[in-house]
């Protein structure tokens, strides 16, 4: 054998790949409705936070900050094992597809609020005060002037944030939740071959290259003419 | 003098220690346009900021049309603000709608008018200032002086009772200061009541009814334009006005 039939029969055994298409399907679908879940949660309560924050409420604001805080210093992944493995200690038992969608929307919602806080302190002071000089409140002012500004500031690095913390979904290979590269790893244990990392590897690209190429459409529609 | 539009009364601000504004006292009849002048750090445009509580005044009252808007509510607050117009000196246009659509936002939200009316009104407010061709356009798009006076018809489309004009020309290239001045003019001449803070002292000069001179926080002069330009009594007055004649 040589080479290049041994890189191929490694990495692209058609057998292997097509004996496991089946369960990679269903680990393509595991990854795409847990990153939908964990992008609706994180971003909704990101920007929910960014604006409680603009009340200027010190009390709020101090776990507003302690949250965003905590949320991006902590690996996402201590977070899940001491849910997923700690938790039952206390009776407490949370399936693994929740845990991954609670902490990682969580750890999206902590960059996420920060993006858009940046986002709405870049908004000109005279933005506020034309909105307020023609009697809008505090809070018309916040929903119709300043986020509209604030997000559009804030779509590239959220963008970026997104795509890093979708991809995390991987951590489900850990807690046994059957997303993509678990469903690769077990079919390599399984088979003694790496072939089923390169399908997973694959899939991945078809999963999320889409999404990138949507988000920069997006940007670029997101943009007013200047 | 039947009862003033526009009162201020005792009128103080401080920032910390900086007294900026000490017992203000000025009256802006129905109609009238007086302009304010004064060396910069004077307190011109505190003392216009606080006319609709962008700067929260320490003490004293401002009275629009009989109503003191200083001690009221937050929601009664926004209601007074609908009365009083402001013109900015960065004009402020909302960047991420077009033109038309930042003259009805404050209808629609704070007034509650129907969206047709208020387009309907956007587009007359927009004609007046000569800008209806422009309604769809995005306000990057436009001059500086199309700018401003897209923000003039965004305050005027409010009906307020005042406008404040917190030195509108002053950010303008010389040859856009005109177009701007001609849609204030008209404005004065429909019967608005206005406060304008401004070194446009040629306009002052031929469109004032009155000319306020500050310095320090304090009104130190007021009289008819003629007086003021050609006459002026206080030493401070003169020493200014020699200075921007220079």
């Amino acid at each position: 054998m040589d080479g290049l039939d041994r890189f191929l029969t490694t990495f692209f055994n058609a057998r292997i790949f097509a004996r496991y298409l089946p369960d990679m399907l269903a680990g393509v679908w595991t990854t795409i409705w847990l990153a939908a879940a964990v992008i609706a949660l994180g971003l909704s309560l990101g920007l929910l936070l960014a604006c409680l924050r603009a009340y200027g409420w010190r009390l709020a604001n101090f776990f507003i900050i302690c949250f965003a805080d905590m949320g991006r210093a902590l690996p996402p992944l201590v977070l899940i094992l001491i849910i997923y493995f700690g938790l039952p200690g206390l009776g407490l038992r949370v399936p693994g597809p929740l845990v991954l969608i609670l902490v990682l929307g969580t750890v999206l919602a902590a960059f996420a609020e920060e993006i858009f806080w940046a986002g709405l302190t870049s908004v000109p002071k005279g933005q506020w005060e034309a909105g307020r000089a023609t009697g809008l409140g505090f809070t018309q002012t916040l929903v119709q002037i300043a986020l509209p500004q604030a997000a559009r500031l804030a779509l590239p690095p959220l963008v970026n944030r997104v795509l890093a913390i979708s991809k995390m979904t991987a951590l489900g290979s850990v807690i046994g939740v059957s997303e993509i590269l678990s469903v690769a790893s077990t079919a390599q244990s399984f088979t003694g071959s790496a072939a089923p990392l390169t399908m997973g590897a694959i899939a991945y690209v078809i999963v999320f290259l889409p999404l990138v190429v949507l988000t920069r459409l997006l940007e670029r529609r997101f943009a007013w003419k200047v | 003098m039947s009862r003033p539009m526009l009162e201020i009364v005792a009128l103080e601000k401080s920032f910390g220690d900086l007294k900026v504004l000490r017992d203000i006292n000025l009256r802006v009849a129905t109609g009238e346009m007086v302009f304010v002048i004064g060396p910069s750090g004077s307190g011109k445009s505190t003392m216009l900021r606080c006319c609709n509580r962008l700067e929260e005044p320490t003490s004293g009252a401002i009275l629009i049309d009989g109503k003191d808007i200083v001690g009221c509510s937050s929601s009664a607050l926004n209601r007074m603000r609908l009365e009083v117009g402001m013109v900015f000196q960065g004009f402020h246009l909302y960047p991420h709608m077009n033109v038309v659509a930042n003259v009805m936002l404050a209808q629609i939200k704070a007034l509650k008018r129907p969206k047709d009316e208020a387009r309907e009104r956007a587009l007359a407010m927009l004609d007046r200032v000569g800008l209806r061709h422009r309604a769809e356009t995005m306000p990057t798009q436009l001059s500086g002086g199309q700018q401003q006076r897209v923000a003039i018809a965004r305050a005027l489309a409010l009906d307020p009772k005042v406008m404040l004009f917190d030195e509108p020309t002053s950010a303008l290239d010389p040859e856009l200061v005109g177009s701007v001045l001609a849609v204030m003019k008209d404005l004065k001449d429909s019967g608005m009541t206005m406060l304008v803070v401004s070194h446009e002292m040629g306009f002052a000069r031929e469109a004032a009814d009155r000319v306020v001179f500050m310095d320090g926080g304090l009104v130190v002069e007021e009289g008819p334009p003629e007086q003021i330009f050609a006459n002026p009594k206080a030493e401070r007055t003169q020493a200014f006005l020699s200075r921007v004649r220079a």
